[in-house]
């Protein structure tokens, strides 16, 4: 091969060569030629030479300095928080300001040297890809196959099976604890089909006090909780409930189409629907009081409350669950019941309202 | 004895000596130095992402000494006034914590929170520059996969991590994820449950996702990213196709130390455009969200811009639900299972398959290391440009409350004008795209047989009025140049071929005399009758 034979011929002690013949030498063993190898300034320490390193320097200096504001800035600079417009409000923006000039100016300052000082360079590395030589393969090959030839898996299949039956269970004591320790049963206590509302439970507001009727105004509208304790926090996520007071020609309106579970659901003129979205349970409750809709703010499914909250336009598929409601001896709010669909997004198993009605 | 005199300037020589004799590392590690990287522009986004996933860890592993992801309810009394005596989970107190209350702390949330943004451009941007120049094809099926799965581990890591503060939006996006969960056919209730240990929200899931965030993904993405630059440097990189340039070789400078110097500097301004962002631009001001309840509403939530194409997918999807009866018992396929589980499985899976389909079509088996110019491919760039279009009317879609908003157009119509855009868009963008590459191919074509046009206007004696040309090669004789399109860019303006004085250096002063104004020849071997262009 020839380029053995030039690999035999170079002598790297020979006195007559440089350090670049080396390099040179070096990378042509590495399939690397260097075509084109100049330096940026023939002729060194011209003017022109000069102002770069200048400039190159001037920027690791600036750099230095302005990381020096930075260290200062981080030390020295307020930075509680503390309510209106002062100066701790500019930390942040000094930290930000500082340390990304320090990198900039040094990233600048390395660039500019890389290009600017570094000899000029062109090489050329030959691509040895694509499969290997056919004897390789074939020698590979062979030593694989004989590996299984040598585990006599193909000439004991009692072994085969027996290993196969054996290994499945193993695999499984592998993965049960993994992810065993994580199920969890969605039907144990119907947490999907179930809120936190029962039968008698007042509705109240987030600070846990009870509503009297004439404390929503007529077509407004109010947050609700159920009535227990932490009812108002995250443990009850899907309880949370709109309580509505509609004008009379709307409440009318619904009263005549109240759908089947919906039924008796109602006081007077008052309804509550869920908050959460059917869709994917964002609280569906931007209210639109002059078209009686109720938009979710997420993908804007909207609903209409004077029809059992029915989407009317967006991706959601199903009503708002009514919440059945009256209000108890002392005038307040009660519910008479749990919800009577599942509340929020749909799921496969989730029971069907139109069997229910 | 001699006493023996420790030469200072043998010493690394020596040292290394040692190393090698134990290790023998002198050739393999000379071959590192020397390997040679082609330099182009757009072989820097994939750096971008690189560095912006270092400088992740780097305010990550920061952010995790401060952090606490229990859900345990508190009342906050740190120094953020308008919130003290609020009820909260731990999760968002030590969130505030560390942004009022931890010297840096802000700054480093926002530097992590950039740097994720960053993060996930980059690599969109390094995937369409690999996709449109074919720089995926054999032999770098593979790495085009691996680039894939980095995407969704980057997707999945950023969701985790907006997850974590406990705000009102992260709780938001939790819920609606639990929702997509949910809707997943025969299963979706028993994961769902599973995953949040019980009902939606529960107290254990931010406990769950933060090891995912900060242990499992950002393993899985070291490992990827190992992998992804470990056949990069195996199988080498993909060069433009120009002067010397082959199939069989790779022309630029070798790693050390042209390319290491440049790639440090540009890591150093990556870093310090995060810093600066970081630093001047507020990002996810979780104090002004409050913690998450489910009955607070807030309108105009958007997530993080590279989750918005889901969200307009799911705005987008008609309120088509399946219902249907087995044995009595009801069962559905909710609405939101097809815009947030078919549509990123198609996404993932058609990408994945891309390389070979192509492949197959254009029965292409041989390996490639030159890239392509999109206009050269016209069905590739359709295909690339169509996609494209899909995904940015999603991604407008995801915002398109803010836009109705804004400029005060109905959210019906814009929910109208997303999903016809979504069916019709495409089509138009493939034909447009193809056209335009066929267009520009001509035109190189065009400019190689022709010359370049020079603007000059001459007029024959006989009254007619004719452009000059400046032809690229010699001339046959109705001034053709049978010059072959090489792949490469085509000189189409003069001074492309040096009919320009070459500018002065120097900044505000030349620190160089102007030369000798003489006729550059053309790099290209010069017309025989060449017309004169430049007046004196
Ligand atoms: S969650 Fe209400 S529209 Fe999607």
């Amino acid at each position: 091969m020839s380029r053995h034979a030039e690999t035999e011929q170079f002598d790297v002690d020979d006195p007559r060569l440089n350090r670049f013949d080396l390099v040179r030498e070096g990378a042509r063993r590495d399939g690397v030629r260097i075509v084109h190898y100049e330096p940026r300034f023939p002729v060194p320490g011209t003017k022109r030479e000069k102002r770069v390193e200048r400039t190159v320097a001037g920027l690791f200096l600036l750099g230095g300095l302005a990381a020096t504001a930075f260290v200062v800035g981080y030390i020295a600079w307020p930075f509680h928080y503390v309510p209106g417009a002062n100066v701790n409000k500019l930390y942040t923006p000094v930290l930000g300001v500082t340390l990304g000039l320090t990198l900039l100016l040094f990233g600048l300052g390395i660039i500019l040297w890389g290009k600017k000082l570094l000899p000029e360079e062109i090489s050329v590395q030959e691509r040895h890809g694509g499969a290997s030589p056919r004897d390789e393969q074939r020698l590979t090959g062979a030593t694989m196959m004989n590996m299984v030839d040598e585990l006599g898996i193909r000439r004991r299949p009692l072994l085969r099976r027996a290993a196969l039956l054996g290994l499945l269970p193993v695999g499984v004591v592998a993965a049960a604890p993994l992810i065993g320790g994580f199920i969890q049963d969605p039907n144990r206590g119907h947490i999907l089909a179930k809120t936190a509302w029962r039968k008698g439970i007042q509705l109240v507001r987030d600070d846990m006090t009870p509503i009297r009727p004439e404390e929503v105004s007529i077509g407004g509208q109010m947050t609700v909780f159920p009535g227990i304790p932490e009812g108002n926090t995250n443990k009850y996520g899907d309880s949370p409930t709109l309580l509505i007071q509609l004008r009379d020609e709307d409440a009318a309106a619904l009263r005549n189409k109240l759908a089947g579970v919906n039924q008796g659901s109602m006081w007077r003129n008052f309804v509550a629907y869920s908050k959460i979205c059917t869709h994917a349970g964002c609280p569906a409750s931007l209210f639109e009081q002059q078209s009686n809709i109720l938009l979710c703010p997420c993908h804007q499914s909207q609903f209409n409350i004077t029809d059992n909250a029915r989407p009317v336009f967006g991706p959601a598929t199903r009503p708002l669950p009514m919440l059945p409601i009256t209000v108890d001896s002392n005038g307040f709010f009660v519910a008479q019941s749990d919800y009577k669909q599942p509340v929020g997004p749909g799921f496969w198993e989730r029971p069907d309202e139109t069997t229910q009605d | 004895m001699r006493r023996r005199k420790i030469d200072v300037a043998a010493l690394p020589g020596a040292a290394a000596t040692q190393v090698d004799d134990r290790l023998t590392l002198a050739t393999p590690l000379r071959k590192a130095f020397n390997k040679v990287f082609p330099d182009h522009w757009s072989f820097l986004l994939g750096e971008i992402a690189l560095y912006s996933f270092i400088v992740l860890l780097l305010t990550g592993t920061f952010l995790a000494f401060f952090f606490d992801p229990s859900m345990q309810d508190v009342q906050y009394n740190g120094s953020f006034t308008p919130l003290r005596g609020v009820q909260m989970s731990q999760a968002y107190s030590s969130s505030l914590h560390l942004s009022f209350d931890v010297r840096g702390g802000l700054f480093l949330r926002q530097m992590h929170h950039w740097a994720a943004l960053l993060f996930m451009a980059a690599i969109i941007v390094h995937m369409l520059r690999v996709f449109f120049t074919g720089a995926f094809r054999k032999p770098r099926e593979l790495n085009w996969i691996v680039g894939i799965l980095l995407f969704w581990m980057g997707f999945l890591e950023g969701f985790c991590g907006y997850s974590l503060p406990d705000d009102a939006l992260s709780g938001t996006g939790l819920r609606i994820a639990s929702a997509i969960v949910l809707s997943i056919p025969l299963v979706g209730s028993w994961v769902a449950t599973s995953l949040f240990g019980g009902e939606f929200p529960g107290d254990v899931i931010l406990d769950r996702l933060y090891i995912t965030h900060v242990l499992l993904v950002p393993g899985a993405i070291l490992a990827l990213i190992t992998v992804h630059l470990a056949l990069l440097v195996k199988q080498m990189h993909t060069q433009w196709p120009g002067p010397g340039r082959t199939n069989r070789n790779v022309i630029g400078v070798r790693m050390f130390p042209g390319f290491a110097v440049k790639t440090t500097g540009f890591f150093m301004m990556v870093f310090a455009t995060i810093a600066l962002l970081a630093g001047v631009f507020q990002i996810n001001p979780i104090w002004l969200f409050g913690p998450y309840r489910p009955a607070v509403v807030s309108a105009a939530s958007q997530p993080d811009w590279y989750v918005m194409f889901l969200d307009g997918s799911t705005r987008l999807m008609p309120a088509w639900e399946i219902r249907f009866h087995l044995a009595g018992h009801a069962y559905m396929i909710p609405a939101v299972f097809w815009p947030t589980v078919v549509l990123p499985g198609l996404l993932t899976v058609l990408p994945l398959l891309y390389p070979f389909l192509e492949a197959r079509f254009t029965k292409d088996r041989q390996h490639h290391h030159l890239l392509q110019r999109p206009r050269d491919v016209p069905l590739r760039t359709g295909l690339g440009a169509m996609a494209v279009t899909f995904y940015l009317v999603l991604f407008v879609s995801g915002g398109n409350d803010v836009i109705a908003d804004k400029f005060n157009i109905s959210l019906n119509a814009m929910t109208w004008a997303g999903r016809i855009g979504l069916l019709i868009l495409p089509p138009l963008a493939y034909y447009l795209a193809y056209r335009i590459s066929l267009g520009l191919q001509q035109h190189d074509r065009e400019v190689l047989a022709h010359g370049i046009e020079t603007g000059i206007i001459k007029r024959a004696p006989d009254g007619r009025f004719y452009e000059v040309h400046q032809p690229l090669g010699p001339v046959d004789e109705h001034g053709h140049s049978a010059l072959e399109y090489q792949g490469w860019s085509v000189p189409k303006k003069m001074n492309r071929v040096g009919a320009l004085v070459p500018a002065i250096r120097g900044f505000f002063f030349p620190v160089e005399r102007a030369p000798e104004r003489e006729l550059p020849e053309a790099p290209i071997s010069p017309a025989p009758d060449r017309q004169e262009i430049s007046s004196h």
